[in-house]
Parts: C-alpha cells; structure tokens; sequence
C-alpha cells in the first residue's frame, strides 16, 4: 500500500533579513496510512517547517515531498488548492477558530471549500461535533468554549470533510492536563483509522504514549524514529 | 463563502460600526461640503432662474454676468419690439440702490423695476400682498430675508423688528411703502431685494441718460430661440442670450473671477482625501486584524478567487451602508437648513459623484486589503 507521506531529502532555507535559516536540512520520513506519528525535539528544529511543507502550505527548496503516491509540488496552484482542501485537516496550538462564526459553522468550513451547500455542511458539522462530543454545543462561540472544548471543535473542523491526513501543531500545549488527554484521545480514536495518518508537532511528554511512532528531529535533521 | 465573509465582518460590532462611521463620514463629507458649494454657485444665477417668464434676456453686449449692469437707452426696447419673432419685450431696471432706515443707518439693497402695466419679471412667491399692489403710488415689495435680516426699524424699546406692510422706507430720498413681502431665491450678497416699477425704479436711481439694464423677451410660439437670439444680436447688436445661456456665463464668471469656488473646491478635495483616508484606513485595517482568519481558509484551501470575492462583498456591503447613511445625513442637514441662510443644493451630479466617490474608496482599501491577502504565506497559521 502507498505511504500516505514520504519525504526524501527535503530542505528548507529561510531567508531572514539577508541571513539564511536552514529549517529542513535533508529530511528522509515516510509516515504510513493508518498511523500516528509524532514529531518530537528542542524549539526551532524545523518540526513546524516539516509539517507546513508536508501539509503543502510551504513550499520546499529541494527535494520531494510524496502525499499518497502524488507529487503535490508539480501540481497546478489550483489542483494544488484542491487536493489540499480534499485531503489535509489541520489543528493548531491557538485553535484558530473564526471568532464571528459559531462551532457548526466553523466546522462546516472544510465542506463549504470543497463546495458544498450551507445548510447540508451544517447538518454534517453537528453530526461531528457529537462525535467530540459537543452535540449540544453547536450554536457555541469560540468565546463562549473552554479551550479545550475550543480545540475538540477545531478536531472537528480537521475531521468532517474526511481527509486522509490530519497535521497537527502542538495541539495540547494551549491545554491543561486533563483537556490536553482528551483531546489526545479524540484524536486517537475517532480521527485515525485505517484510510488516515496524523502528524502530531508535540513538546508534550506526556502525550507520547498515543504516539505509533516518534519521529526526533534536531537542527532540520531526523535523529531518530522509534 | 459569501456566508463567511459577512459574518466575518459583523462579527465584531465595533469594528463594523466603526468601518461603517468612516464611510458615512467621508460620503457625508463629500455630498454636504459640495452640496453647499453648488449652492453658493446656484445663487450666482438665482436672480435669472427666479425670473421665469422671459426666454431671453437682452443686455448691453459687454455685460458679464447678472449683476455687472450695463445701461441701455430706453429706444432699444422698441427696436427689440420691432423684431420678428418677439412674442414681447419688456423693460427692467436692475440697480444698487441706498436704503435709509428709520434709524438712520443705511443699507444698499438690490432695487429691480418691472414694466408698469404688465408687471412682468416680478419675484417668483409673493408672501403678503399682490404684485398688482405695486401700481400704488410709491409702493414697493421686498423680499422676506432682507426684511428679517437687514431692512429693520428700532422699536420704543430700542430693538430692532423687521419692517412689515405699510412701513416705508427711503430710496434716495423718496418715499417708498412697502406693500407686500416676496419669497426670492438668495443671492450670491444676500442684499435684500426690492421690486417697483420701472417708472418709479427710474425716479430712485441716480439721474443718468441711460437706465434700461434687461430687455426681457418672450419669444413667439414655435420660434427657434437660438435663431431669435441670433436675430436680435444682428438686428441691435446687444448681447442676447438665452435664460440657461445667461445663468451658464455668470455661473462661469464667478467661477473664474472670484477664488471663492476654487477654495471650496480645494476643502472638497480635502474632504474627500480624509473621508477616503479615514474610511480606506479602517477597511484595511479590518482585513488586517482578521489577517489570521483569512491565513486559515487559505491553508485549508480557499483560493485567492474566492478571497477575493470576499473582501469585495465585504467592501461593497460597508460601501453601500455608510454611502447611503451618508447621503442621507446630508439630506437631513439640508433639510434642517432649508429656512437658514446656508446655500445647499443636492443636484443628482453631486449623488453620482460622491457614490463614485466612495466606490473608489472602497476598491483601493478593498484592493490593498485583497494585495495582502493574495500575497499571505498559508504557512503563518502555524505561528502562535
Ligand atoms: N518565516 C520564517 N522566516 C525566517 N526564519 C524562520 C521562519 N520560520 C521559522 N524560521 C526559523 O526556522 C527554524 C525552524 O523553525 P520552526 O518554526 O520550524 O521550528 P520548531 O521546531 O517548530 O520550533 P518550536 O518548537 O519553537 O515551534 C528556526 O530557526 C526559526 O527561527
Ligand atoms: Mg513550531
């Protein structure tokens, strides 16, 4: 079976004022469907840059970044734009919840990109926010959720349109203990199956028990994948 | 999307109220100040628009505008007479004239004299009294403004009330009595206006050879006014013109020759930079604070189109909004300043201009915001 992603040899410099960054330094990782795997090491290793790149909202400076079987970097900017709105369900450390939205609306999103009717997403939306739990909560602000509840409804959001990979940037370390395992478990069962893989960016010890595989990255390189 | 975007925009109340206050104020700023302008210019003309009957106004052929008065012999109304296609011609007498008041003080006021028998060139409204009342002897009607501003008389009790039916007045030394109180169209001085006759109008005015200023001509029914203006200009050579052609040459003379439209057309502008200013700056600064929101939909793969199409929905939806509370701001002032002595006049020019005006607000802030938006890194929804 194809990988749902694999790196090879991907780097990525940032120009910062004149002064170059080397973010991804030669990254070899392939990540299996059905799989959770987390990326793990010190503040500025490029973990972010790695998933940003393999999310496709960055492009690398060379090599090749395969998302099941395709080459998403020769791809058209439109093609580009819709496989990523078909495929990729994002969740971020700050939530990035649309604050004049309610949480049906929010989550209907991913749908209304692909195309579809409004009211048809918000009835799919509610149905996903029962499944993190938040079925009585969908006329909800952002404002007026706990943040963990705030990030259940982003793992909504990544959810709903069923994309075959979910990329996850530190999404505990805005939580508390407690909200931080919930969210985990969430994404452990109700996000991964078989026909799906989640990156997961973490400092969080504690959650690398979820983790199928982690990979260590130090300085744009992979170290280590246990 | 569009969904979206509008409930992007009000989702915040403040900052939608206050996107919307910026809009009402520049489209208020650029209707009320021009509204005002155009008013000021309108009463440059107002004594020609206010003189209805006549098609066309014949007058010494160096005269500029309505109130550079240029003396005529009284035989050149019966050469106009004489022409074909003259329906009528009558005399008037347009002049500056000094007005002693019971206190003492004078006040120089316009004095107009119509033909004695048909009265013709008369102010538009009459309030109190019959334009017919002028073939009393000394009689004269003056113009309601003038009365209550200027033309006064002290009371016992040393204020000042307004002169009223049956008071008189001096006209260089003459006696004149009101009998009756007009409604005219302000002029560009705000001197009150008297009407008279042209007998007694000539019998105020300073002994001169020449005291005919207009020839006032009613063309005949079905004749080419153009032709006929051609005809008398030939026939007399004196300057005939049209009422619009009159109104156009002393519009265009103030225009040229006094700076006062050059400095409102400069705080105009300057209005209209402010409001655009004021209105583009909180546009723009919406789209940047939700600048985040829009890195989102782009990551989770809302194309640069669709972006597009929602900052536009989003500046045509404020545009509309403050365009039209604007506008309808400036309606109400000009309303509440109907009775007052401010020029105000809202043409549908001015309403085409101040919507282009705001629609050409709105796109460039619409435009930098959607520059910033298409050139936005996706990637920044990973930075915390
Ligand atoms: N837009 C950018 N321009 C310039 N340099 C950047 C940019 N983004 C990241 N970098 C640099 O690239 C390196 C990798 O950054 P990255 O954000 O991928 O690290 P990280 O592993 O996610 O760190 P953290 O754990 O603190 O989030 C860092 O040195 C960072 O300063
Ligand atoms: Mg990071």
């Amino acid at each position: 079976m194809v990988d749902a992603v694999r790196c090879e040899k991907l780097v990525k410099i940032y120009d910062a004022g004149g002064q170059k960054v080397v973010a991804l330094n030669g990254i070899d990782l392939n990540i299996k469907l059905g799989e959770l795997m987390m990326l793990v090491g010190p503040s500025g290793c490029g973990k972010t840059t790695l998933i940003s790149v393999i999310a496709g909202i960055l492009d690398q400076d060379s090599g090749v970044c395969e998302l099941f079987g395709k080459n998403v970097n020769v791809m058209s900017s439109k093609d580009k734009l819709q496989f990523r709105a078909k495929n990729i369900g994002f969740v971020f450390q700050a939530f990035n919840l649309l604050p004049s939205l309610n949480a049906a609306e929010n989550v209907s999103i991913p749908l209304i990109i692909n195309g579809e009717k409004r009211t048809i997403a918000e009835r799919k939306a509610i149905e996903v926010l029962k499944q993190v739990g938040l079925g009585d909560r969908w006329k909800s602000y952002p404002s007026q959720l706990s943040g963990g509840q705030q990030q259940r409804v982003a793992i909504a959001r990544a959810l709903v349109h069923s994309p075959r990979l979910i990329v996850c940037d530190e999404p505990t370390s805005a939580l508390d203990h407690t909200s931080g395992h919930n969210v985990m478990n969430l994404l452990k069962e109700v996000a991964l199956h078989q026909d799906r893989a989640l990156v997961i960016v973490t400092h969080d010890a504690r959650i690398f028990e979820f983790a199928d595989r982690i990979a260590q990255m130090d300085d744009g390189h992979i170290i280590k994948v246990t | 999307m569009n969904h979206i975007a509008l409930k992007m925009l009000m989702g915040d109340k403040g900052k939608y109220l206050g996107i919307i206050m910026g809009l009402t104020f520049a489209s208020l700023i650029m209707t009320q100040q021009p509204a005002i302008f155009i008013g000021i210019l309108a009463r440059t003309y107002s004594f020609i628009s206010d003189t209805g009957l006549p098609d066309i106004w014949v007058m010494d052929e160096k005269v500029q505008f309505v109130d550079d008065i240029k003396p005529l012999q009284d035989t050149e109304l019966y050469r106009v007479r004489g022409i074909s296609g003259v329906a009528w011609a009558m005399p008037m007498y347009k002049g500056l004239l000094k007005a002693r008041l019971a206190d003492g003080t004078f006040q120089t006021c316009i004095v107009v004299g119509l033909d004695d028998t048909t009265l013709i060139g008369g102010p538009p409204i009459m309030l109190q009294g019959e334009i017919s009342d002028l073939r009393r002897s000394d009689s004269v009607i003056i113009d309601v403004d003038g009365l209550n501003e200027k033309l006064n008389k002290p009371t016992a009790d040393g204020k000042k009330i307004p002169l009223k039916v049956g008071d008189s007045l001096e006209l260089n030394d003459r006696r004149a009595i009101v009998v009756g109180v007009a409604k005219v169209t302000r002029t560009f001085q705000s001197q009150p206006v008297i009407y008279t006759t042209y007998s007694r109008a000539k019998s105020y005015a300073p002994k001169e050879r020449k005291l005919l200023s207009f020839v006032l001509v009613k063309a005949d029914k079905g004749q080419d006014l153009g032709e006929l203006t051609r005809r008398i200009r030939e026939k007399t050579g004196l300057a005939a013109y049209t009422q619009q052609e009159f109104m156009d040459i002393t519009y265009n003379y103030f225009i040229k020759n006094t700076g006062i439209p050059i400095n409102f057309g400069i705080s105009v502008l300057l209005g209209f930079i402010v409001g655009a200013a004021i209105a583009g700056q909180t546009f723009y600064s919406f789209t940047l604070e939700n600048i985040r929101q829009f890195g989102v939909l782009k990551a989770m793969g809302t194309s640069n189109w669709t972006l597009l199409r929602m900052i536009l929905l989003q500046a045509v939806l404020v545009g509309s909004i403050g365009y039209g509370m604007g506008v309808g701001l400036t309606a109400l002032f000009g309303y509440a300043m109907r009775h007052t002595i401010l020029a105000f006049k809202f043409p549908w020019q001015l309403l085409v201009f101040s919507g282009a005006g705001v629609s050409l607000i709105c796109m460039i802030a619409a435009l930098i915001s959607i520059l910033k938006v298409m050139r936005l890194e996706p990637a920044i929804v990973f930075k915390s």
